[in-house]
């Protein structure tokens, strides 16, 4: 039974020039324990599913249907009350810049407190005392003394844990972390993702990160979602999407990334834009960009939009073409040859 | 072997701290850069990386005479320009250029992209051949933008587009040497590739040197020749790319290329990680001694004394530690996707280490 | 802090020193004699020249500067013998045509200035904010648009208009409010609240409009900071996101302009007061125009300086305690 169930998630905002689908049709499950990555570029949904998932989007500005199930309840049918009691209690988030995240009127040890508090009927002082626990524990030191200092006194790395320590207080079944190092140094982001994966151990918490950083997906998810143009195009175990993958977008990405361990002559970047979210192209959305396409008889790129299907259990993929041409023209990609 | 286009010895860059008092007093400096030497050779790359803070930037824009340095020598082609004035560093702006990070800030919202490329000729009172229309039309197209969009306003392009505007501009007159602060890191990965290959092309299209200031690891090395690490306005390791990533001797570069997440699950889960204790100290009060003693596992009672000078212990291999590491990393495989090697199943499993290492020629390309 | 408050006190005072200055010199260069300016059309020349030495207008320039600033600080005599006079410190002048020390008229003008100003700044900004974070709450529906039109209204009507309406409509036809008067509030305070209610909403009528716009704007900025998401991600309940969360910042920068404009209103309502015949500092302003009664104007400019000085020295202080970021150790 999976902790979190999200069925065809639809998020649309209705804009001046048009309805922008930014989510269309995303469904996966996430059991405790497990970590979930969604990888994506700048508009691919990414960021607005996790959103959508915390009932953070204004519904007055964003139209959204589907399901978001957890632990048998639909949160997106529920009333403000029940999601209200769900955030920050069942569900935290964590976000990309702990600087604007964080109050910066009130003292860290008070905003970590107040989320402690709004949760759990406890005294002003209980819950103080239960903030440097959680400050201690994501390894501030000193933290009884740096509870009552307030956020533009710490540093990128602090602010982040001082994030996660509130994420943390209510000890929640399910942790959003958007981008949660994008922001940081490497150095600093060695440790806070060594915190995240620390910290899900300890308290056997569901946790999706989202990055577009396909090095932070291989160091802490178990599963990995690819997201292109608001729709999931490829989903397995993190073994599948880095050395499986099939979905030429998924190719793409891992061949245009440059890498640490190895020197390639040319990198091998996907060519054109992503499209933009008000002029879907017609058939497949990644279509205009892809370099599988001519292996595709007739014009089924340019019409239909391909189904996510399964190409092996628990991977799934959204491509005309068939599972071994497309591994075919992956490892070509992969080896530059095209 | 080849002269340096930019020799830079001793530079400092210091940043005034005052405190406002009874009266607003100089209570001390940023050393936002403390005393860097480095040459850029003709034709090459040279990478300056560190994190957010150790002087990278301020570095390159020193390099250039963006900015005043407090200290130090600057020789660009064989002229002094350490003290150059505004009037005696124009003709040579022709010469050196740069390429700005936000893609988004460093181009006039009013102005139309033709009229941005332009801006050099005009500034310079440069004729070009046919005119500047045209002249401009052909580094569009140069960029891989499309020449019709001449008179289109920044915002009527991507964060990747706007960039090759950058580089279009930065190349509009020919120079021999741009400094490139961050050129890509605003880019998403697929972009990223393009502008990086674009960078390639025009480097040896006009026989450019790069100064590449980054934080990214990986995009340092897939680009540079020669790479220099920065900490805390000091430089740590130079050396060319191959050792520096293969075999790094300073402690901070092992915990730095440590840090990088690889994009390769097994290999991910078999390295052994350094992790850096604590935050970076305070530019305005570093540590004394070497600056990176109190975040360093080796530090010993010497290096709290002394700050270690910048030796060579290989040829064109230059480091700053009095406690070298050698070889630290472990050699770990790689693991390409659909490759021949044994894969695991779907769930995460660790396979047995083999022992080949990753190929790590020593072909210096700088020379 | 100590410093800080010391240091910015300092400039405080030397500010005012200059501006003391400055409308001295100012005064001094007008085309006008002020000497013969203390008597009538049909004056000797023996009683201007007298009057001239009794009040200093014969020292050079800098000397009746001195004079001035002495003054300030240890009291003034004027003349000798029996025609001498004397104001105590701190004196800001001799009114010749008033026969009375400059301070005095000021202390007296004072107290209606002061709860006017203080009813009405009270009255805008405590109503422009309300209304502001409705419209804000409500934004694009009927309240917001309804404020908005309303805004445009205010902002648009100048208070010689509406102040002559209300009394020619209000209080001369219809009779519903009490005609014009003035008592002290501690003397009868039904009365003082009956008379003073009309000036305060004509008064506070286009800041109101202002602070609603400003309030707005503010609101919604603020609800879209990231901090705002973080304290919704938490589960508080939209009224603490609001009241704790969004209002703070989204109001602090509102804490210089209210101060900023209390104090301009302290320094005298000038139109408000002559409608509504409020013996206060804007009344003494533009009754001592009229006469050219150069002493109690400059009195009056300088103690209109003084508070807005005073309210820059407070709202820097202030700003400190609400803004952690700008707090000095």
């Amino acid at each position: 039974m999976s902790y979190l169930e999200v069925k065809d998630l639809r998020v649309a905002f209705p804009t001046d020039d048009g309805l922008v689908q930014a989510v269309d049709g995303v469904s996966f499950n996430i059991e405790r324990g497990k970590t979930l990555g969604i990888v994506g570029e700048s508009g691919s949904g990414k960021s607005v599913t996790s959103l959508a998932i915390m009932s953070l989007l204004n519904r007055k500005h964003a139209i959204i249907s589907g399901e978001v199930i957890i632990e048998g309840k639909n949160l997106i049918t529920a009333d403000e009350e029940t999601v209200r009691s769900y955030r920050g209690h069942e569900m935290a988030m964590i976000f990309q810049d702990p600087m604007s995240s964080l109050h910066p009127f009130f003292s860290v040890g008070d905003q970590v407190a107040e989320a402690y508090k709004v949760h759990n009927d406890v005294s002003d002082e209980k819950a103080f005392d239960h903030a440097i626990q959680m400050l201690d524990r994501v390894g501030i030191p000193e933290p009884a003394k740096r509870a009552s200092d307030f956020p533009h006194q710490f540093s990128g790395g602090m602010r982040q844990r001082a994030m996660i320590a509130m994420a943390l207080c209510n000890d929640p079944s399910l942790l959003i972390a958007d981008e949660p190092t994008t922001a940081l140094d490497v150095t600093v982001q060695a440790q806070i993702l060594s915190l995240i994966k620390d910290v899900q151990k300890e308290f056997n918490s569901a946790v999706i990160v989202i990055t577009h950083d396909l090095g932070v997906v291989a160091e802490v998810a178990d599963d990995v979602m690819v997201m292109y143009a608001g729709r999931v195009v490829e989903r397995g175990t993190v073994n599948d999407i880095f050395y499986r993958p099939e979905m030429p977008y998924t190719v793409g990405l891992l061949s245009s990334a440059p890498r640490l361990d190895q020197v390639s002559d040319r990198l091998i970047p996907i060519e054109g834009q992503p499209p933009s979210l008000l002029r879907l192209p017609a058939g497949c959305s990644f279509a205009p960009r892809c370099f599988a396409k001519s292996h595709v008889n007739g014009d089924a790129c340019d019409t239909t939009m391909p189904e996510l299907l399964q190409t092996r259990p628990g991977h799934d993929v959204r491509c005309h073409l068939e599972s071994s041409a497309r591994i075919s023209v992956a490892k070509q990609r992969l080896a530059g040859e095209n | 072997m080849t002269e340096p286009i930019l020799s830079i010895t001793d530079l400092q860059m210091y940043f005034p701290v005052m405190k406002t008092g009874l009266r607003t007093v100089k209570t001390g400096d940023v050393k936002a850069v403390d005393g860097i030497s480095l040459d850029v050779m003709q034709g090459e790359t040279l990478g300056l990386v560190g994190e957010s803070g150790c002087g990278k930037s301020t570095a390159g824009r020193a390099a250039i005479r963006l900015l005043n340095p407090t200290g130090g020598k600057i020789v660009f082609e064989g002229q002094d320009i350490t003290n150059a004035s505004r009037r005696e560093l124009r003709p040579l702006r022709t010469r050196m250029q740069m390429v700005f990070q936000d893609p988004y800030s460093s181009l006039n919202p009013r102005h139309t992209v033709g009229r941005i490329i332009a801006a050099p000729f005009e500034i310079q009172g440069v004729k070009p051949e046919g005119g500047i229309k045209k002249a401009v039309q052909e580094l569009m197209e140069r960029v891989g933008l499309n020449p019709e969009h001449y008179n289109r306003y920044p915002n009527e392009f991507s964060g990747g587009q706007r960039q090759r505007i950058g580089v279009a501009r930065s190349i509009a007159l020919r120079p021999s040497f741009i400094v490139l602060d961050e050129p890509v890191s605003a880019l998403d990965v697929s972009i990223q590739a393009q502008v990086v290959n674009l960078l390639d092309d025009i480097q040896k299209e006009f026989k450019l040197s790069y100064l590449f200031v980054a934080h990214d690891l990986s995009v340092v090395r897939h680009i540079s020749d020669r790479v220099a690490v920065m900490y805390l306005g000091h430089i740590m390791e130079i050396t060319d790319r191959d050792t520096l990533y293969a075999a790094p001797q300073h402690p901070y570069t092992q915990a730095l290329l440590s840090a990088v997440p690889l994009p390769d699950p097994i290999a991910e889960s078999q390295r052994e990680r350094i992790l850096l204790q604590g935050d970076l100290p305070s530019p305005i009060n570093p540590p004394s001694g070497c600056v990176f003693r109190t975040r360093c596992v080796f530090a010993q009672d010497l290096c709290a004394v002394d700050m270690p000078e910048l030796r060579e212990v290989a040829p064109g291999h230059k480091i700053a530690c009095h406690f070298p590491q050698i070889s630290l990393q472990k050699q770990i495989e790689i693991r390409r996707p659909h490759s021949d090697q044994p894969m695991p199943p779907s769930s995460i499993q660790v396979d047995r280490p083999q022992t080949s290492g990753p190929a790590s020629g020593r072909d210096f390309v700088g020379e | 802090m100590g410093i800080y408050i010391f240091r910015r006190t300092l400039y405080a005072i030397a500010l005012l020193f200059v501006i003391s200055l400055v409308v001295f010199v100012l005064f001094s260069a007008l085309p006008f004699d002020p000497a013969s300016l203390t008597c009538g059309k049909n004056c000797t020349t023996e009683v201007i020249e007298a009057n001239r030495i009794r009040l200093g207008y014969d020292l050079p320039m800098w000397e009746q500067y001195v004079k001035f600033l002495q003054g300030i600080f240890i009291g003034r005599d004027y003349g000798h013998g029996v025609a001498s006079f004397t104001c105590p410190a701190p004196a800001l002048g001799y009114s010749f045509f008033r026969q009375e020390c400059v301070t005095s008229l000021l202390i007296t003008a004072l107290p209606p200035t002061i709860w006017l100003a203080i009813g009405s700044v009270t009255l805008w900004v405590g109503t422009g904010i309300l209304l502001g974070i409705w419209a804000a709450r409500r934004r694009g529906g009927a309240p917001d648009h309804i404020i908005n039109v309303l805004t445009v209204f205010a902002t648009s009507m100048p208070t010689f208009l509406t102040g002559q309406m209300a009394l020619t409509f209000l209080i001369g036809k219809f009779g519903w409010i009490p005609p014009p008067d003035y008592y002290e509030p501690y003397q009868n305070f039904p009365k003082f609240f009956s008379t003073m209610f009309l000036p305060w909403i004509v008064l506070a009528l286009p800041g109101l409009a202002i602070y609603a716009r400003l309030t707005r704007g503010f609101v919604l900025e603020t609800g879209s900071e990231d901090f705002v998401r973080t304290a919704r991600a938490k589960g508080l309940p939209e009224k603490t996101i609001l009241w704790r969360h969004t209002l703070r910042p989204a109001l602090s920068p509102l804490t210089t302009l209210a101060a900023l404009d209390l104090a301009f209103m302290l320094g005298g309502a000038v139109v408000t007061e002559k409608i509504f015949s409020i013996p206060g500092l804007g009344r003494l302003t533009i009754q001592s125009v009229i006469q050219y009664d150069l002493p109690v104007i400059v009195g009056t400019t300088i103690l209109a300086a003084a508070f807005i000085v005073v309210a820059n020295l407070i709202v820097d202080i202030l700003y400190s305690v609400i803004d952690p970021r700008v707090r000095l150790k």
